[in-house]
């Protein structure tokens, strides 16, 4: 474990010099018109590295735009098929020259040129077959277990979630962080009450400012909500108020310095923590920040996330279109309900038959499983949800990143 | 993190709750400050229970930080939870 930054793997070059730990075909749907097709294309390749993600709006949002252009080209992604009925508003020729530029293998299908439904389909399927041969053929490089960005989320949360799973993967975020991978974590919604505290730990004062601003903006945007990010299920599960659910929230960050503020979109130019900011920026616009997990997820792997640690006390079964995600769970009791579902039983820690310092071992040492190739629960259940809606921000000031 | 008994621990020193690690049933009888408390109803893994004394207003701290107020007096012993503790920030919302 002491020589993280000496193990090697293997991946997928790209042209920007990322690399990716899968070479997936993504279908995406660029209005929800052809999310049916795009689903109907999949269900070909059911137990194929073939995943769906896409945008339902057909007004046009820079937002869905920059996080649609940057899964497209994420580095777990081979090939990319895009499908178009024709008359919405996404710009789909920026994001075809987008991943032509990348040199993958890109193709748009539009519906109402193809000839309807039949017509995308049969083209859809072919071209997906063709494709899946070429990706197979594509050869590895070697590449540093560093190279690997991982993210972190926490979703079903009860109150075992920041006594086990959350300081778990912050005591293995620490680790990461020593070894030079860049990682991040999420939701400003769950930092509230800790503003002042996060706020010290920033690299320099203006981006300890910029943390600040970014918490206080996401209490004033839940207020005008009139709806905390705090679901029946986790009063259920022992958790009173959100500085309480946030105080479990925030401890999967760890300890480490922040190194800056992500928005959705933004790639982490080299190592170390980052928090990414999903709370829209101006007055509230387009409703709850993130409507799920799974609307987290889709942002985190924008961000250039390989890997998601996924926390859950509740017992959360998601999985995600195109990162890997690490089930982590916090409670012993939901453990043992939902074996299947959870590659990880932090609970352990409650029974004392695990201490803190095993997990965050356990954890990476699944990191480095899955970077190899082995399937999480998720991936193997056949888990590809996906969620993306409508946002506003303002692009990262310069103090966000120093 | 201390272990106050084998169902119960103390996450932080400024705690005024403890928080249940192995689920709790009516009659069972745990002792908090040397003092034996007799657990009037089920609690499942995560819930909190009083450490002391609380009175209507105080903080509540858990993890060594504040995560709201007391809403009413709360006994030591008695279960804190939504119906005696309110946010400070934003309100709580359940399907009661």
């Amino acid at each position: 474990m002491d020589d993280l930054k000496n193990i090697q793997l293997s991946g997928y070059l790209r042209s920007d010099g990322r690399k990716g730990i899968r070479n997936i075909v993504v279908i995406a749907y660029l209005v929800e018109c052809v999310h049916f097709v795009a689903d109907e294309i999949a269900s070909y390749f059911k137990r194929q590295p073939v995943h769906v993600i896409g945008f339902s709006g057909c007004y046009p949002n820079a937002h869905a735009d920059k996080v649609m252009n940057a899964l497209c080209t994420h580095p777990n992604v081979g090939a990319v098929l895009l499908l178009s009925l024709g008359c919405e508003s996404f710009n789909k020729k920026r994001i075809i020259e987008t991943i032509i530029e990348t040199k993958r293998p890109v193709t748009l299908i539009t519906a109402q040129q193809a000839g309807g439904t039949k017509a995308v389909i049969k083209e859809g399927k072919q071209w997906v077959n063709e494709v899946l041969l070429q990706l197979e053929k594509q050869t590895k490089v070697p590449m540093s277990l560093n190279e690997i960005v991982v993210g972190t989320i926490c979703g079903g949360s009860d109150a075992t979630s920041g006594i086990t799973a959350n300081p778990s993967v912050g005591k293995a975020f620490d680790k990461l962080v020593k070894a030079g991978f860049a990682v991040m974590f999420e939701e400003t919604g769950e930092m509230i009450g800790l503003e002042n505290h996060m706020a010290k730990r920033a690299v320099t004062k203006e981006l300890g400012t910029v943390l600040y601003d970014a918490v206080v903006k996401a209490a004033k945007y839940y207020s005008i909500m009139g709806h905390g990010s705090f679901a029946p299920g986790n009063a259920d599960g022992g958790l009173t108020t959100i500085e309480e659910k946030s105080m479990g929230a925030y401890s999967k960050g760890g300890h480490s310095p922040i190194t800056g503020l992500l928005k959705p979109g933004d790639i982490p130019r080299h190592g170390g923590l980052y928090l990414l900011d999903v709370v829209p920026d101006g007055e509230p616009m387009f409703g709850f920040p993130n409507i799920n997990d799974s609307a987290e997820i889709s942002e985190l792997m924008a961000c250039g996330c390989h890997i998601i640690l996924f926390t859950t006390g509740r017992g959360s079964i998601v999985g995600s279109a195109i990162s890997p995600v690490i089930k982590i769970c916090a409670n012993p009791e939901t453990y043992g309900r939902m074996k299947d579902d959870m590659d990880i039983n932090a609970g352990k820690i409650l029974l004392n038959e695990a201490t803190m310092e095993d997990i965050a071992n356990e954890i990476i040492e699944k990191i480095v499983d899955v970077a190899n190739g082995a399937a999480t629960c998720s991936e193997e259940l056949g888990h590809r949800e996906f969620v993306l809606s409508y946002k506003r921000f303002e692009p990262a000031g310069p103090a966000c990143l120093p | 993190m201390k272990s106050l008994h084998k169902n119960i621990i103390q996450l932080h020193e400024k705690d005024n709750v403890v928080v249940v690690v192995e689920t709790l049933q009516a009659g069972d009888i745990i002792a908090i400050n040397g003092k034996e408390i007799f657990v009037t109803k089920a609690l499942d893994i995560g819930h909190k229970l009083a450490l002391k004394n609380i009175s209507k207003g105080e903080q509540i701290i858990k993890y060594g930080i504040a995560i709201g107020r007391a809403s009413e007096d709360i006994g030591s012993g008695m279960h804190v939870h939504t119906h005696n503790l309110r946010s400070d920030y934003l309100p709580t919302y359940t399907l009661n």
